[in-house]
């Protein structure tokens, strides 16, 4: 079932084309990853899809009642507001205190619950973030360059985390990434975005050399794969689309 | 007992600040002050108006303070510089209010009364007004204190969650210029902002949640309310003023005691 459709989306920003004519599809409990480089429009695609940011054309369904668990790429928490790790885990609703401490204690981050929100560290704010977003319940997550500013053995748990967390609530899952050649192993389709789709298909598909894996694989418990950027493949399961890809800084 | 215009004052002046403790706390958070300064210079230009066409105070203010938070709010992220947007619309509202007052016919007016409130001459129907208007305000915040907060903290979690953080804060514009229509007769166009931020500002010394800073905040203003006209009394001076220096005096405290509330 499909979860969000769009249809030949294209988003302006000021005179700015930042997307166009994008075709996108999640299904439920699927494991999606954008991947391009910075400027490509990924965390632009995601807002969209969440509502806030009005598309100027294209066509956008959401299943009726979908529940998103986003997790933005950053958060600028005012300190005017004083707010601890447990009253974040009540926005938008406010929720049991032992659903908030399984929460918590799922994403790694049980001994912060009193902690004030500014003042933890990178990665213990991601799985805050984490924590808040499985606390809606939702039908999909939603993660924005959610391994910024981890280090690649903390991006390699993460990413198991969100596995994990896949197979238990049973969510669709939608990440974004800079890391061109680096993504989850999980991932049932790669889409590779630079203003429009360039190019999509599995993982392990798209990423022809089956060797860069293994270098990977080490060490980090197989949850990170590499996948090559090349759009020379002529795979079968890989769908090309009818535009270039031009973004020379990026390889 | 209402009978005694300082019970009156009393019962107006504890309603208005606590109510605008608790809003408070939202113009401290989202960074609203000058907004809140705009709104209340537009109802000086309202009071005007309510002069010129002889209709009742409250509507002249009403209309104008809640037209300068639709017209800020459809301003708003439309690419204008907010802080000078906000320091034009406020002074122009001001000025064109004092000018527009000064060419009222008749008899000149005096205008100190709206410029800083004129709280002890409160009548019953006054009350009634004020303490009406309050509660629709306090109803409002109640009952959509969840969606405020998620959009305060972050517009995109409020879009995600199915909350628009534009309605939103339109709402709580409109419920500033509401506070500010009702307040001008306590505290005074030049002195509701104080009464906005200083306890909020006061309260988040040692509050740890957004819940107990607004509970804080509207204590603290109400306890501003008391002590401010129990000195006015006692010196002889208008009301509105010494509200505002309890608060300071609370806010002071406040800082004094930080260090015991809030861990580093």
């Amino acid at each position: 079932m499909s979860l969000i459709t769009a249809r030949k989306l294209s988003v302006r920003q000021g005179d700015k084309t930042v997307l166009q004519n994008v075709d996108f599809e999640i299904r439920k409990g699927e494991i999606v990853t954008i991947v391009g480089p910075n400027g490509s429009g990924k965390s632009t695609l995601l807002r969209t899809l969440i509502g806030a940011v009005t598309p100027e054309s294209g066509e956008l369904n959401r299943k009726t009642k979908l529940r998103i668990g986003y997790v933005p790429q950053k958060l600028f928490v005012d300190g005017a507001m004083p707010l601890t790790v447990r009253r974040f885990l009540d926005v938008p609703k406010r929720v049991k205190n032992s659903e908030a401490e399984a929460a918590l204690d799922r994403t790694g981050v049980a001994h912060l619950a009193d902690h004030p929100l500014n003042g933890l560290s990178g990665g213990q704010f991601q799985r805050v973030l984490l924590a808040r977003a499985i606390l809606v319940k939702p039908d999909i997550l939603m993660l924005d360059e959610a391994t910024q500013g981890l280090d690649q053995p903390g991006s390699a748990a993460f990413y198991q985390l969100i596995e994990e967390l896949r197979d238990t609530l049973g969510c669709a899952v939608l990440m974004v990434s800079h890391e061109l050649h680096v993504v989850m192993s999980a991932s049932d389709r790669v889409i590779c975005l630079n203003g429009h789709v360039c190019c999509e298909g599995a993982p392990d598909v798209v990423s022809a050399a089956p060797e860069y894996r293994q270098l990977f694989g080490t060490g980090t418990k197989g949850a990170l794969a590499l996948y090559r950027h090349d759009h020379n493949h002529d795979h079968d399961h890989v769908h090309e689309h009818d535009h270039t890809c031009d973004h020379e800084g990026a390889h | 007992m209402l009978d005694d215009f300082f019970i009156r004052a009393l019962i107006a002046g504890v309603g208005t600040a606590i109510t605008a403790g608790w809003l408070g706390t939202f113009v401290v958070w989202r960074r609203m002050a000058y907004f809140g300064d705009a709104t209340a210079h537009a109802a000086v230009l309202g009071v005007a108006l309510a002069l010129g066409f002889q209709i009742s105070i409250l509507v002249g203010v009403t209309f104008t303070a809640s037209g300068m938070a639709v017209l800020l709010w459809a301003l708003h992220g439309r690419g204008f510089s907010v802080d000078t947007l906000l320091g034009v619309l406020s002074h122009g509202a001001l000025a064109i209010g004092l000018l527009a007052v000064a060419m009222v016919p008749g008899p000149r007016v005096s205008l100190d009364a709206y410029l800083f409130g004129d709280i002890l001459t409160v009548s019953k129907m006054d009350l009634a007004v004020i303490w009406c208007g309050l509660a629709v305000v306090a109803g409002v915040l109640w009952w959509r204190w969840s969606a405020l907060v998620t959009s305060t903290v972050s517009p995109d979690l409020a879009y995600a969650a199915g909350v628009d953080p534009r309605r939103e804060q339109l709402i709580l514009s409109l419920l500033l210029a509401g506070v500010v229509a009702v307040s001008i007769k306590v505290v005074g166009a030049l002195l509701i902002t104080a009464l906005l931020i200083i306890p909020a500002a006061a309260a988040r010394n040692v509050a740890r949640t957004p819940e107990m800073m607004a509970v804080i905040a509207a204590l603290i203003g109400g306890a501003s309310a008391i002590g401010g006209l129990h000195a006015s009394l006692w010196f002889d001076a208008p009301a509105g003023p010494p509200i505002v220096v309890a608060a300071i005096i609370l806010f002071a405290l406040g800082v004094v005691l930080r260090p015991l509330f809030i861990r580093r």
